[in-house]
């Protein structure tokens, strides 16, 4: 029995249609960010560029595109129906009447709904290693900044190490099946998700040290959060069974953390040696405060707008990192629907079947964009003031 | 400027030689033997021949003693023939000695490629060279292009030009090379049908067929870093003082740009070019593999699927050595090229 399809123009209707709960969602975020934005300081600033409202408009996207994948996906991602193999976009699938809107990929599998359960993993990894990888470049590169000296010398040694590494060695040597038997992935866990715990409770404690009553919930706060979130990452035994990774995330996740977290701290160590020359440090150190306090309170607010802007390169970047892994096949599932993976699978096949290339690598290239987008016009609208 | 170097050298060894011990034990981590020595020994080995084949091999020596024969520090040892009980050769197809020397990368022997069943030497060094063509040809797409493109937008900041060329560029550098390779792939080897879309026909004879597209995949993402950067440097050089005296004095802007900003705005790519070179390391891995092109990072990638130490062991050597110099000349030429900066 031949395979039916659909014509390219309902192809097209189609595809938006399905998108609808992102749609409604884009719009309603987007008007209240555009009906508020005086309000908003430098959120709000992005929707006087056109850049910016691009930039905004695409994180968005693929945000709630992540979100509401379940939704949005006529099949699922792994399901493999054999009449499907191969078939051009618009095929149609005999038994639920719905169409493969991108066609299928060599496992007959729907490249479309692929495509939306992989901003999934995407958009949860990347976003998450970013904010793990700025806790630790900040944690370690205040002091390297503040102090200067033997601290500086043996950090930035250090951090100058891992840059040398080209990262693609890195992860050949870091995310490989083998490592998996070692206890090396979960040290390195254990060590870099302590940092979130220390970056926390020195911030509240150099903040709230006069104060108990507020300094004792927060650090309370903060240390059964924390610890919950370290002992089910880590060691995978949470008590409530909410917090969980799979061992080959966890792997990749530290790989990420362990490649970006020496630039953050080269640029964190930059802009510190900036700022603490500046009148109001001075003041601080005459007033007798903690160098600690001076660095989280009076340094670090003052660095946010670079680090912000850094932030958002550094997702797209890692983006772009978790696609290169899933090109080498490492780490991930082979049958993961993440981008790189698909990418990986569809360019092997370029010379008979165009289409299941197509749909991951716009999907990752618009991302990226997205984000490149937002960082620029943030920058902008940082400098003018 | 001497004593500089001298320091950035000896800090450039003592990363060297931490990068490459740290690369050494990832390598020999215990997974990693088993594998390579089911991979070595017929199907179906028991582990207990598989642990001997490792012990033969010398493979369970102390690991000081065997990063230190690797680095030629140590002397090697022949390995002791299990039959007739007299040294032989650890492997038969690279010439190991029979009685002990000092044979190491200090030595300028890189040791033994299992993978291929070569010496590293043979294997590294003509991939080295094939990757030299590649990023050759880069280079030369890569650094016009990108300067143009800087300079035209930073010319005249906020312009309708400037825009567009910074738009062009920032969706440049959101392409990472498996993405736009595969694009690329697409449009000029599957549609038009213009180009190849493999170079492994490259390793006989380099044409305009096999070679665009590689070359054109590579060159992409590097262009919109490069662009921007030379753009912000040549905004920053139109706002000084002389380039508006210079405009006062009546010189047409064609020629105050060439003359006067252009020299000034060109040293901060410099560096940036430099230092472009670990991120293209990588882009010629992702280039090498998906073009099929035997060079560098096609035999990285080998090595590291199958677990081949001493190859793998001296990629690592070579791609941190390109990313150490690379730095250090990027410091110097800066110091070279802008007279204010004094190195101490």
């Amino acid at each position: 029995m031949p395979v039916q399809y659909i014509s390219g123009f309902t192809v097209v209707l189609e595809v938006l249609s399905r998108f609808w709960p992102v749609w409604i969602a884009l719009v309603i975020v987007m008007g209240a960010s555009y009906a508020y934005k005086k309000k908003l300081a430098l959120y709000g600033q992005l929707f006087d560029s056109g850049v910016g409202v691009v930039g905004v408009g695409i994180c968005l996207f693929w945000l709630f595109t992540a979100i509401f994948a379940a939704t949005i996906s006529p099949f699922d991602p792994l399901a493999q129906v054999p009449i499907m193999k191969d078939v051009l976009p618009g095929a149609i699938e005999p038994q639920s009447g719905l169409s493969y809107l991108f066609g299928g990929d060599k496992l007959a599998r729907d490249v479309f709904s692929r495509m939306v359960f992989g901003s999934q993993i995407v958009l949860i990894i990347a976003p998450a290693a970013t904010g793990f990888a700025l806790m630790v470049g900040i944690t370690l590169g205040l002091p390297a900044g503040y102090y200067g000296g033997k601290i500086d010398t043996v950090l930035s040694f250090l951090a100058n190490l891992v840059l040398a590494f080209p990262v693609i060695l890195l992860f050949y040597l870091l995310v490989t099946p083998g490592i998996m038997d070692t206890p090396i992935p979960y040290a390195m866990a254990g060590v870099f998700f302590l940092f979130p715990i220390i970056f926390f409770s020195v911030l509240f404690w150099t903040r709230y040290k006069n104060r108990p009553d507020r300094l004792y919930i927060l650090l309370g706060i903060t240390l059964i959060v924390g610890g919950w979130i370290y002992l089910g990452l880590v060691f995978d035994k949470d008590p409530l069974r909410i917090v969980h990774i799979d061992p080959n995330q966890l792997n990749i996740f530290v790989a990420v953390v362990f490649a970006s977290s020496p630039g953050v701290f080269r640029i964190v160590r930059g802009l510190v040696m900036d700022i603490k020359t500046r009148d109001y440090v001075a003041a601080a150190q005459t007033r007798g405060e903690s160098p600690w306090y001076i660095m989280l309170w009076e340094i670090l607010p003052n660095a946010r707008g670079p680090l912000i802007v850094d932030a958002c390169l550094r997702i797209g970047y890692t983006t772009i990192l978790l696609g290169t892994l899933g090109y080498f096949g490492l780490g991930l599932a082979p049958e993961s629907p993440d981008w790189g993976t698909a990418i990986k699978d569809a360019s092997r096949l370029l010379r008979s079947f165009v289409h299941p290339a197509l749909p991951p690598t716009i999907a990752l290239m618009s991302f990226v964009l997205g984000l490149n987008l937002l960082a620029d016009s943030l920058r902008e609208q940082s400098m003018k003031d | 400027m001497l004593s500089f170097v001298i320091r950035r050298l000896g800090t450039m060894a003592l990363t060297m030689l931490c990068l490459t011990m740290v690369v050494f034990f990832l390598i020999n981590l215990e997974p990693n033997l088993k594998k390579l020595a089911i991979s070595q020994t017929e199907m179906h080995t028991s582990a207990e021949q598989l642990e001997n084949w490792l012990v033969n091999h010398g493979y369970r020596q102390n690991f000081f003693v065997r990063y230190g024969q690797w680095l030629g520090v140590v002397p090697k040892q022949p390995v002791t023939d299990p039959a007739t009980g007299k040294p032989a050769q650890r492997f038969s197809f690279c010439n190991d000695p029979v009685v002990p020397t000092f044979a190491g990368v200090l030595e300028g022997d890189f040791g033994c490629s299992t993978k291929f069943k070569a010496s590293v030497a043979s294997k590294l060094f003509p991939a080295l060279g094939a990757t030299g063509i590649l990023m050759f040809w880069v280079l030369a797409v890569m650094v016009p292009i990108s300067l143009l493109i800087g300079i035209l937008a930073g010319m005249r900041e906020g312009s309708r030009t400037d825009r567009v060329l910074s738009v062009a560029s920032i969706a440049s550098t959101a392409t990472p090379e498996y993405v736009s390779g595969v694009i690329f792939t697409v449009i000029f080897a599957s549609w038009l049908g213009l180009l190849n879309g493999s170079a492994a026909s490259a390793s006989q004879g380099i044409t305009f067929y096999n070679f665009t597209l590689p070359v054109m995949t590579l060159a992409i993402y590097g262009i919109g870093y490069i662009a921007r950067m030379t753009r912000a440097s040549m905004v920053e050089v139109m706002t000084q003082q002389y380039i508006r005296t210079a405009r006062l004095k009546g010189l047409s802007f064609g020629s105050v740009v060439i003359k006067h900003a252009l020299r000034n705005a060109l040293i901060a790519p410099f560096t940036v070019i430099m230092l472009q070179f670990p991120w293209l390391l990588t882009g010629v891995v992702i280039v090498e593999v998906m073009f099929r092109y035997q060079g560098f990072g096609y035999t990285l990638v080998e090595a590291a699927g199958n677990n081949d130490i001493d190859l793998l062991l001296g990629c690592s050597l070579v791609s941190v050595f390109i990313v150490l110099i690379t730095q250090l000349i990027s410091d110097v030429g800066y110091a070279f090229l802008n007279p204010r900066i004094r190195v101490q």
